[in-house]
């Protein structure tokens, strides 16, 4: 049997990221994630990565840029990040997934300044929602752990040939030391295949990444590159059972439920409030309430037909958001949800609360009183479709 | 282009023999042979090697590639080469 090992969350994560066997990590640290970096620093220095090459770099924006030299050249790469980190790169994220180099990058999320905050929520990697990167959420330092070889590989499969980012709550997963198994050598060696891409630079053989293209090609390349975000759709739920049946652990794929099945009132969330929201489910089932979960795994590329066929025979659809659109006032989630339903002959009301940001904590009275706001929703109907859940009126 | 895209955008080195610049162009330079005294400077102006000297002395413009930025037009003292909107 695995054993289990309590550590902290990011040392679960860096231990993944080595075992996976990278060739280059650039790093540069940045609170909540410069754990991570610390310790396959640390692994690197005490050479327990083999000839991995760790780089020091003096920004994100030198980091994502080191990471796309390196997978271009045909190295396996790593590194991690967050909030203003993960926004410095935001222009080379773009060329990372246009050049189809399967990057993988910790994303350990943060809010976004200003104001300062150095806590959690989402609005980081939402933020990067459209530069074509796949984009999963983890739920606790376990499944962020074993996400890592996982994204490895969905990306470096020849029909996807994308970046992933590997999401999981700043503080509240990096910071917190639980039980976990760190994964194991000759397991992570049997689930993930060396790094094989076909087209690599070579100065013997050359070629050029990403070259210019004129208005009679460009739209053709985005087009490709929304095939291999298809592609990942597939991929995604069978490397989370290839994953199962060599560890012996499974999260989901694209989606996972909770009470789902014969829940009306259906909370949509990602992250580690997902194991929050868990916990009020199992107290508001005993007490007879249909409340079930869809957590969403998968927010790129978004499982819209796995979230349809979830949500169908639900009374009122409740997304829960740790982002906002300002000027829409709304989550990512809810945005996304009720566009997915759109078109389709699902005709069920949409609910939409932000709350947690900033890490703000999300105790659960506050799950409950959603839920609770939700069941007068089903009756009276919706007059307000997204707001805060947590908003402090008084300091207004 | 007309052989199929690499994804990435990941090409061979000599991809501009298939990849013809030249529809950047918006004004078209027509060289009036008539008028050309075989002075060479529009051929030495040409940023894009474009202008190419034929066997009797005259010169010929490479459109696979000519941008049109009309610098040979500019630069010629006969005005032998006359910039026209060209329609697409």
């Amino acid at each position: 049997m695995s054993k289990l090992t309590v550590v902290e969350g990011s040392y679960a994560v860096a231990h993944a990221a080595k075992v996976c066997r990278p060739d280059v990590i650039p790093a540069y640290p940045i609170t909540p994630q410069t754990h991570i970096v610390e310790e396959l620093s640390q692994f690197a220095a005490n050479g327990e990565i083999g000839a991995c090459e760790y780089i020091t770099v003096e920004s994100e924006f030198s980091a994502i840029s080191a990471l796309i030299g390196a997978s271009a050249a045909g190295a396996r790469t790593y590194s991690a990040t967050t909030s203003q980190g993960l926004a410095l790169m935001h222009e080379v994220l773009f060329n990372a997934s246009g050049m189809r180099l399967p990057l993988v990058m910790t994303v350990a999320n943060r809010a976004m300044s200003a104001p300062l905050s150095i806590w959690n929520d989402h609005q980081d990697s939402i933020a990067q929602r459209d530069t074509g990167w796949i984009q999963l959420y983890a739920e606790d330092p376990q499944e962020a752990a074993d996400m890592t070889p996982q994204v490895y590989k969905i990306c470096e499969d020849s029909k996807i040939m994308l970046p992933a980012m590997a999401c999981f709550d700043g503080f509240i997963l990096t910071h917190v030391y639980e039980p976990v198994v760190l994964l194991e050598q000759d397991l992570t060696d049997e689930f993930l295949p060396p790094f094989a891409p076909e087209h690599i630079l070579d100065p013997s053989n050359p070629k050029t990444f990403g070259a210019f293209a004129d208005p009679s090609i460009y739209s053709e390349f985005r087009y490709m590159q929304e095939l291999g975000m298809s592609a990942a759709l597939k991929k995604i739920e069978t490397v989370a059972d290839e994953f199962n049946e060599i560890y012996g652990r499974y999260y989901g794929g694209l989606i996972d439920g909770y009470y789902l099945d014969d829940a009306e009132i259906v909370l949509v969330a990602m992250g580690s409030v997902i194991g929050t929201i868990k916990d009020v489910l199992d107290e508001l089932r005993a007490e007879g309430k249909k409340v079930g979960l869809l957590k969403i795994r998968s927010f790129r590329p978004f499982p819209t037909d796995a979230i349809r066929n979830a949500v169908k025979n639900a009374a009122i659809i409740v997304p829960l958001d740790k982002s906002i659109s300002i000027g829409k006032y709304e989550g990512a989630l809810c945005t996304e949800i009720k566009a997915s339903l759109y078109n389709t002959k699902i005709d069920i009301p949409v609910l939409g609360y932000m709350f947690g940001h900033g890490g703000r904590d999300i105790p659960p009275e506050r799950i409950k009183k959603i839920v609770s706001e939700a069941e007068k929703a089903i009756v009276n109907g919706i007059t307000i479709e997204s707001s805060y859940a947590d908003l402090r009126e008084e300091l207004l | 282009m007309s052989s199929k895209l690499c994804i990435g955008g990941i090409v061979e080195p000599g991809s501009t023999v298939i990849n013809k610049t030249g529809s950047w162009r918006t004004f078209k330079p027509i060289y009036h042979h008539e008028k050309c005294i075989k002075c060479g400077i529009c051929e030495l102006s040409c940023p894009e090697s474009c202008i190419i000297k034929t066997e009797d002395g005259y010169y010929e413009i490479d459109y696979d590639y000519c941008k049109g930025c009309g610098i040979c037009s500019n630069e010629c003292p006969r005005e032998t080469i006359e910039m026209v909107l060209e329609e697409k």
